[in-house]
């Protein structure tokens, strides 16, 4: 009878753990998931306005302005069809450039996509998985892909 | 023409590893020695042909053989000629060639030390690594020739990727591989014993070193990725839950879990399923790890080579392997009963329980690293999932596994009680709250209380792995290298958890735009950004900025952080300046000119950053000792190990 009762206790205590364990686990996991948004779905009020996301797209041609002296900069990210302004203040990856894929995470401020950490890629023909999908599911018109 | 030689060798090796698995498998089971005969010799001509392709590959490199399209495309002729044989495994291609002929090696090593195994058993062993073989060997050829020529040939190559040109990440991927392709072996030997429907304790003795020495490499392989990616990346830091890194280190949880599992095995001959399905699944992240690494399906820092064929071909691979041998599991394993029982507290049952640990740990890093392919594969919504799912989980699980192994290494095989070892319990917990404490305050001023405990536990753990050597030695006992090793990997297990509790709690960072002559406070200590000058490599230029670290006004020393452009590729790349200290890293990387004479830093105070992969090589020393232990040298293993088989040896 004893016996039973332990290990009617230990069952009970091992479930209660594992329950435990996955709860704390499916919260942990829902706070530090990102969702991936393009330009287009933002200007569409698609994105969270209090949540932190992650932005994808090319930064646009002639759009980086450096505040001379300092860690900010400004820039244009685009999907060729909509564009959304980012400002970041911070040290930009090597590879980040004009005319190239960019993912960056932070949260929208106003119509500003305010961005707390700027992916690096190490390769020069590097484009986000998710910026390419972006553009093959939703291919910018012929004229736009030249050029910003 | 020789490139052509190479290719025709890869064929020829390709044959060959259909022949050692057909006649390995097929001969094993008929139980004809003359099937069984082919195996040996077609192992040892698969390691000469692949051999010969990598010597051709390499002769590609060195000699600027521009019109071989891999050559080309990651080699040049400004590239030093260190780098111009590293540059072999720089890329897809070259990588997988470096993959197959560790394969190659392993089983060469294996068909040469297995012949005082039975032979219908070692027969089997090399045939399901023949398999493996077969696999890479096709999909080489078939998605990734290295030995491709371009027509016209390249005038010039486009150069290896600047970020690959360093010392550490050279020798990064063969260790890597060597962990990988290792626990190929284990894999193969729990295969093996499957088909035979027997695994007793000798088995397990056999495949322990095998393991154990795939690990050690594997801890190595991960530690220099890691310490390359603090160094050259330039963003600071050890570890960023990057998929690439966690594609490593999934196989590695599991591995550390299979060695302990092992142990059980062949001490006790318990846990047989549970180590059965422990080396089935080292395997699969393994090439799960490869899969994850080489299709390019994920977004990563470091995923260089993106190309969904191949990603096809690993997945259609990894799906035949893992499957079958899962289906051979559930068919097998029932018929592998473990005869004795075991007491909550003996340590049969703390080995169970940091099993459960490990794997769970495993278990995590698995979730975060493939929630946003899964989702992806669904169509659903893209995602990704932050370091923050890691960093929450992680310490939890790493502060359990303390508990178990400070508890559980007083604990004795079969039967015991936690308290019968109270005594040691008590003063160990005690100096280590001594130490720990003593040490980070005074060293460092308090900080976050989960740095502390975790300074306190990684201390309780080296304190505990000490009682049993010291007893030894007061006892004038022998310390067989088994126990030794295992208490230097314990340890390293500890400091480990002591450097990233106090790397993680008392990091300063920060980034900062400088002019020459400013400076910056960094905790006690400033950086004094001095000059900048222009610097010239091989095959790039680039600046260097001086900065000088400053202590309560006084230099105490300087740093120099370099910005690269290789030429080639038009790359920019970062190399950072790096002073260490004992008790932590100056850490300065340089930005780009922001106009205004002024350059953004990064800087940075890393407390015992080093010592996390200090912490990796004491682990790795440990099982190297472990693997030299007298038993597995033996001869006549069987029978010495018997007399050996004390239940004092602790392993």
């Amino acid at each position: 009878m004893i016996a039973r009762y332990k290990r009617m206790w230990m069952v009970g205590g091992i479930v209660a753990g594992v329950g435990l364990a996955a709860w704390l686990a499916t919260n942990a996991f829902r706070e530090n998931v990102m969702f991936f948004f393009d330009p287009s779905q933002i200007v569409a009020g698609e994105a969270p306005p209090d949540k932190r996301f992650r932005l994808g797209g090319m930064v646009a041609k002639g759009s980086v302005e450096k505040t001379s002296g300092t860690l900010d900069v400004h820039f244009l990210v685009t999907d060729f069809r909509h564009t959304v302004p980012v400002s970041y203040s911070g040290i930009l990856p090597d590879l980040f450039r004009e005319g190239q894929g960019v993912v960056a995470h932070g949260r929208m401020n106003g119509g500003t996509f305010v961005a707390d950490e700027i992916l690096a890629k190490h390769d020069e023909k590097y484009m986000p998985p998710e910026v390419a999908k972006s553009l093959k599911d939703n291919p910018p018109p012929p004229e736009a892909a030249t050029g910003t | 023409m020789i490139p052509e030689l190479g290719q025709f060798a890869l064929v020829l090796a390709l044959l060959l590893s259909a022949a050692q698995a057909v006649f390995g498998l097929v001969g094993a089971h008929r139980g004809d020695a003359r099937w069984m005969a082919v195996v040996r010799p077609a192992v040892a001509g698969q390691f000469v042909l692949v051999s010969f392709a990598m010597g051709v590959l390499i002769h590609a490199f060195v000699t600027f053989d521009f019109s071989v399209l891999y050559v080309a495309s990651n080699s040049n002729s400004a590239l030093p000629t260190f780098y111009r044989v590293s540059a072999l495994w720089g890329a897809h291609e070259g990588s997988l060639l470096l993959w197959v002929w560790i394969l190659a090696s392993w089983t060469l090593a294996v068909a040469a030390l297995s012949r005082n195994l039975p032979a219908g058993f070692a027969s089997r062993v090399m045939g399901i690594l023949g398999i493996v073989s077969l696999g890479f060997l096709l999909f080489t050829l078939y998605t990734s020739n290295p030995f491709t020529r371009l027509f016209p040939p390249a005038a010039d190559g486009r150069d290896l990727n600047p970020v690959l040109q360093d010392p550490a990440l050279a020798i990064h991927p063969p260790l890597l591989y060597m962990g990988y392709v290792g626990f190929a072996v284990a894999f193969a030997f729990a295969c093996a014993a499957m088909l035979e429907g027997k695994l007793d304790q000798t088995w397990a003795r056999w495949t322990r070193p095998w393991t154990t020495l795939a690990w050690c490499f594997l801890s190595v392989g991960i530690a220099l990725g890691s310490w390359w990616a603090y160094y050259e990346l330039g963003w600071g830091g050890y570890w960023f839950w990057d998929p690439v890194e966690n594609a490593s280190f999934m196989p590695w949880l599991v591995g550390t879990a299979l060695i302990h599992s092992l142990a059980v095995t062949e001490k006790r001959g318990l846990f047989k399923s549970w180590t059965l399905l422990l080396a089935i699944l080292a395997f699969s992240l393994s090439l799960l790890g490869t899969f994850l690494v080489r299709s390019g399906v994920l977004v990563s820092v470091h995923s260089f080579a993106a190309d969904p064929a191949r990603g096809f071909f690993i997945l259609v691979f990894l799906v035949i392997m893992i499957l079958g041998a899962l289906i051979l599991y559930a068919w097998r394993a029932p018929l592998l009963k473990s005869p004795a029982g075991f007491d909550g507290g003996s340590r049969e049952a703390f080995l169970l329980y940091n099993n459960i640990a490990l794997v769970l740990a495993a278990l995590v890093v698995f979730i975060g690293t493939l929630a946003p392919l899964v989702n992806d594969a669904l169509g659903l919504q893209a995602i990704s999932v932050g370091p923050g799912w890691f960093s929450k989980s992680f310490p939890y699980l790493a502060l359990a596994l303390v508990v178990l192994v400070s508890v559980g290494i007083h604990s004795a095989w079969k039967r015991g009680r936690v308290g019968e070892s109270g005594r040691r319990l008590i003063i160990g917990a005690v100096a280590a709250l001594v130490i720990g404490l003593g040490f980070t305050l005074s060293v460092y001023g308090p900080g976050q209380w989960l740095s502390l405990v975790g300074v306190v536990f990684g201390c309780w753990v080296i304190v505990s792995s000490l009682f049993d050597p010291i007893d030894r030695w007061r006892r004038k006992l022998t310390l067989s290298r088994a126990v030794l090793g295992m208490t230097i990997a314990h340890m390293g297990f500890g400091v480990c958890v002591i450097a990233v509790s106090t790397v993680e709690a008392y990091t300063v960072e920060r980034d900062v735009a400088l002019a020459p002559g400013e400076t910056v406070a960094l905790g006690d200590y400033a950086y004094r950004f001095e000059s900048l000058e222009p610097v010239e490599g091989p095959n790039y230029d680039g600046v260097r900025a001086k900065i000088t670290v400053l202590r309560d006004g006084l230099a105490v020393s300087e740093i120099f952080p370099e910005k690269r452009n290789y030429w080639v590729q038009r790359s920019t790349m970062t190399e950072a300046g790096i002073d260490t200290r004992w008790n932590m890293d100056l850490f300065a990387a340089l930005g780009e000119d922001l106009g205004a004479n002024r350059w953004s830093f990064r800087a940075q105070l890393r407390p015992l950053i080093n010592y996390v992969w200090l912490a990796a090589g004491l682990m790795a020393l440990g099982g190297a000792l472990a693997i030299s232990d007298r038993r597995y040298r033996s001869r006549q293993q069987a029978a010495s190990a018997a007399a050996h088989d004390t239940a004092a040896e602790a392993t």
